[in-house]
């Protein structure tokens, strides 16, 4: 990788004596889509903020380009950023507020003119240049904040769960619109949510945090088929994370039961956790399934039917499938190979403290 | 339904002695010792003596608010960022001084001031000379400033505490420094507190007769001087109505601009 | 921002702070020092003295003085607050138009001069043939305090959902009983500011009681300026000091207190 445009470096802060960041490293390469997901407290806002210079870290730099900005005030640096409210200007009207930070810079009142069209067309609300605030809903003021970061022409923005006012419908259109405004610009997202799903549609690189440390970091496709820890998987869709024993390289066994699998190198006899989605899991015939159990639940979800099947073992396997199985039915289960992911156990008393705390 | 009757208390006690009495003024202000139309009461303000006390009543009173706008700003804004106790601590502390009367306050005042009082006692043990301070204009705007600062303070802590950090940070975020920052948000967005303290202090201010008699000595008259001394001594209680109606023009000007700048109730004092 | 500025920045504020206390509280310590000074100057220190104190208790006049402030006050701010609170409720379900009418006479008390208040009740009072005293002056405090208690009251209410009521109504409540075990609660803190509100106001009101009180009757207020051209006496001084530091203790514990318990 070249030199990554935003470099976090020991990245230590407290509030009143609690921990939110401890030793936090980040690099962001140049355009593109990073997304801080973890829950709440977790020290993704916190970070934002760090990077916008709305707090200032008790250690640790923040290098963005190559200069050590930490020092700089807000308005001192080149990123802008979309409030997680909005925090547009109630007492302007809606090309004031656009205007406001290339007024700020002094710019030509023609420049500012041709920007305020150029970004109300971006964000589809052209001719809304007089409205106030108060006259548009939710989604447009929310589209209103992005237009007047982006008229800055910053080289990072940042957004601090912009959607998270919105309702489902208008949340779904708005990432599509993100991620068609990303594209455009050519700029440097760094996008903090809450919510995993909205973060593998956007993200071309999310990072998982929890505790003020990050725990994995990573393509979607890797943090959601390979997850490091329990926290990632848990947090990450649903699935099912069962404890294992390594017998050898390509094979695990369950609850007794030997399943072939696609990891290696964890040693021999070693015990470890498995994540098994509960889309991957196949119900076939008892008589064909490497473990076969009872069908305990059943419910209709839309698109598939979810269900919880009971092994002898006691543990309740979350199963999603098109395949009906009626409760009450023995029934058998299957995995595929590249479906089974194997993580280590946590080692230390450290590692467990940054696991799942529900 | 039922409910607009809980109204009906408040309804005819506002009609009784809010709506009653101010036409009263009016009827009494508009009228004669004999009952007969007249504008004579009215145009008296035009006599030397009232013109005099009306300039000097204006001029104090917008001096005090002045001072007590300087004051209180950089004031709310230390509280409001501190974030001290959220209203009922601030609140606390300005409400306070109301409990040791108003009329012993302001005389204490005069032990501060006078002559030989505690301020020219300070005076002179730093071997400055002493000042006379009591029954002067500036005496007067002190006790003005003094008992009218908590409503100047109060609307516009209020309307600040409304203000959304994040407004702020979006502000410096896009390149304002603090000065840009307190002129473009700070400022606009607090209008309605200001124009509300404003209010609160110039009104009462523009009005009193009991600063003015206590810390000004006999020589100088206010139009509240005038207008109390026609009803508790000279007893022309049309003439002081007349000087009445004066004072109200001032007033609902003062209304007029709270509505138009605070339609919300945003701007007020608790 | 560097930690030096940031330092020197928050002592500033500090020193502002603190000037603008001593602004606000040095005449109200001159007072609580006079009240011990045995000498009847104001100016000049006699040694320490209680003899203020047992003089205030032993004057006639400054005692029926006080128990005219307390009981206007305490009736005046309990009848504005019964009316203040019907009213609340009847204006909340008004329609716009109405409801802006009735707010703007009732800031028309809070936003007038007090001299004109005072002076255009007298004017009601004497022609409703009402004899200026003790129940003029009540019905003036009345008057000036319901706004304070409707100023309090209004965002308190407009804050409680309308569903709560009307569960309670659901539930089988009547009107009545669902507004005083579900309503009034919501309100109770405004409620209680109004009241404290309307009771400072009345206590410490001297003009519109100048105007209205008649021959005969005082309140602390109109005691004091009488005396003001021949000298005010010490125990008017202790006595405002005993009622300063009543007032101080009580808002401490009402303050104070109900704060740890609501922090469970």
């Amino acid at each position: 990788m070249s030199q990554p445009l935003i470099d976090l470096k020991n990245i230590t802060k407290s509030f009143d004596g609690t921990v939110v960041l401890d030793d936090l490293n980040l690099a962001v390469a140049e355009n593109t889509f990073v997304t801080l997901l973890g829950p709440s407290g977790c020290g993704k806002t916190t970070t934002l903020r760090i990077i916008g210079g709305f707090e200032t870290a008790d250690q640790g730099q923040v290098i963005f380009d190559g200069e050590d900005i930490s020092k700089l005030p807000p308005n001192k640096r080149q990123l802008n950023t979309v409030f997680q409210k909005y925090a547009l200007f109630s007492h302007m009207n809606i090309a004031e507020n656009i205007a406001f930070g290339l007024k700020i810079k002094g710019k030509s009142k023609s420049y500012i003119q041709d920007k305020i069209k150029y970004a109300l067309k971006l964000v589809n609300l052209d001719g809304y240049e007089n409205r106030s605030v108060s006259s548009l809903s939710g989604g447009q003021q929310q589209r209103i904040a992005i237009a007047r970061a982006i008229v800055n022409e910053p080289r990072v923005l940042l957004l601090d769960e912009p959607l998270g006012a919105l309702d489902l419908k208008l949340r779904q259109d708005m990432q599509y619109e993100l991620i068609r405004l990303k594209n455009e610009l050519g700029i440097t997202f760094i996008y903090v949510t809450h919510d995993q799903e909205e973060a593998l549609t956007m993200s071309d690189t999310i990072v998982v945090m929890n505790q003020g440390y990050i725990q994995q970091m990573g393509t979607p496709e890797q943090i959601y088929n390979e997850p490091e820890n329990a926290f990632v998987a848990d947090f990450i869709g649903e699935s099912n994370i069962v404890p294992g024993i390594m017998i050898r390289d390509e094979l695990v066994e369950i609850f007794g039961a030997r399943f072939a699998c696609v990891d290696k190198g964890f040693g021999n006899n070693k015990p470890v956790d498995v994540v098994i989605r509960p889309e991957d899991i196949d119900l076939v015939d008892p008589s064909a399934g490497t473990l076969t159990g009872v069908c305990t639940h059943l419910i209709f979800k839309g698109v598939h039917y979810e269900m919880e099947v009971t092994t002898p073992d006691g543990f309740e396997w979350l199963v999603h499938s098109t395949d009906l199985c009626p409760v009450g039915q023995e029934v058998g289960i299957h995995v595929d190979p590249f479906d089974i992911q194997i993580m280590n156990k946590p080692a230390s008393e450290d590692e467990e403290a940054v696991g799942i705390n529900e | 339904m039922s409910k607009k009757i809980l109204a009906a208390p408040y309804l005819l006690w506002m009609a009784g002695f809010i709506i009653i009495p101010l036409a009263l003024i009016v009827y009494y202000g508009l009228t004669d010792k004999n009952g007969a139309f007249t504008i004579a009461n009215v145009a008296s303000i035009g006599t030397p003596e009232h013109v005099k006390a009306l300039w000097l009543s204006l001029w104090l009173s917008l001096v005090s608010t002045a001072i007590c706008l300087v004051l209180a700003y950089p004031l709310a804004m230390i509280l409001r960022n501190r974030g001290i106790g959220r209203g009922s601590f601030i609140v606390f502390i300005f409400i306070l001084p109301m409990w040791m009367n108003f009329l012993l306050r302001t005389m204490a005042w005069q032990t501060l001031l006078e002559k030989n009082g505690v301020i020219n006692g300070i005076l002179s043990l730093l071997h400055l000379p002493t000042q006379s301070l009591i029954n002067t204009a500036g005496a007067i705007i002190l006790g003005m400033v003094y008992n009218f600062l908590p409503f100047m303070v109060l609307p516009i802590y209020n309307v600040l505490c409304k203000i959304d950090d994040d407004t702020i940070n979006a502000a410096r975020d896009l390149g304002a420094n603090s000065v840009q920052t307190l002129l473009r948000i700070w400022f606009p967005l607090s209008v309605p507190g200001v124009i509300s303290g404003i209010t609160m202090v110039f009104v009462p201010a523009l009005t009193t007769f009991v600063i003015s008699n206590l810390l000004g000595g006999s020589k100088i008259l206010l139009i509240g001087n005038v207008i109390e001394q026609e009803f508790t001594r000279g007893s022309n209680w049309h003439l002081g109505s007349g000087l009445s109606l004066v004072l109200m023009v001032f007033i609902l000007i003062s209304m007029a601009v709270i509505a138009k700048y605070d339609k919300n109730g945003e701007g007020s004092a608790f | 921002m560097s930690r030096l500025r940031r330092f020197l920045k928050r002592t500033w504020q500090d020193f502002y702070l603190v000037l603008i206390m001593i602004f606000l509280y040095a005449p109200i310590a001159t007072m609580m020092v006079l009240s011990f000074n045995s000498s009847k100057s104001r100016t000049q220190w006699g040694g320490f003295t209680l003899r203020w104190y047992t003089d205030m208790f032993a004057s006639r006049n400054i005692m029926a003085a006080l128990h005219n402030t307390l009981l206007i006050a305490l009736l005046s701010a309990l009848i504005s607050t019964i009316i203040g609170v019907a009213a609340c409720i009847a204006i909340n379900s008004m329609k716009t138009v109405p409801r802006a009418i009735v707010m703007g006479i009732t800031n028309i008390p809070m936003l007038n001069a007090d001299i004109v208040t005072g002076i255009s009740l007298m004017l009601a009072f004497i022609a409703f043939g009402i004899s200026l005293g003790f129940q003029t002056i009540l019905i003036a405090h009345i008057t000036f305090n319901i706004p304070y208690v409707i100023l309090s009251v209004m965002p308190k209410l407009k804050q409680t959902s309308r569903s709560t009521y009307e569960a309670a109504m659901d539930l089988g409540a009547g009107p009545v009983y669902a507004f005083f075990k579900v309503v009034f609660p919501d309100i109770l803190p405004g409620v209680l500011s109004g009241f404290l509100l309307a009771f400072t106001m009345s206590l410490d009101d001297f003009i519109i009681t100048h105007f209205t009180k008649g021959a005969g009757i005082n309140t602390l207020s109109t005691l004091i300026y009488s005396e003001v051209r021949r000298g005010i006496r010490p125990s008017m001084y202790a006595l405002s000091t005993v009622i300063f530091l009543t007032v101080l203790a009580l808002l401490i514990f009402t303050n104070f207190v109900p704060r740890r318990k609501s922090e469970k």
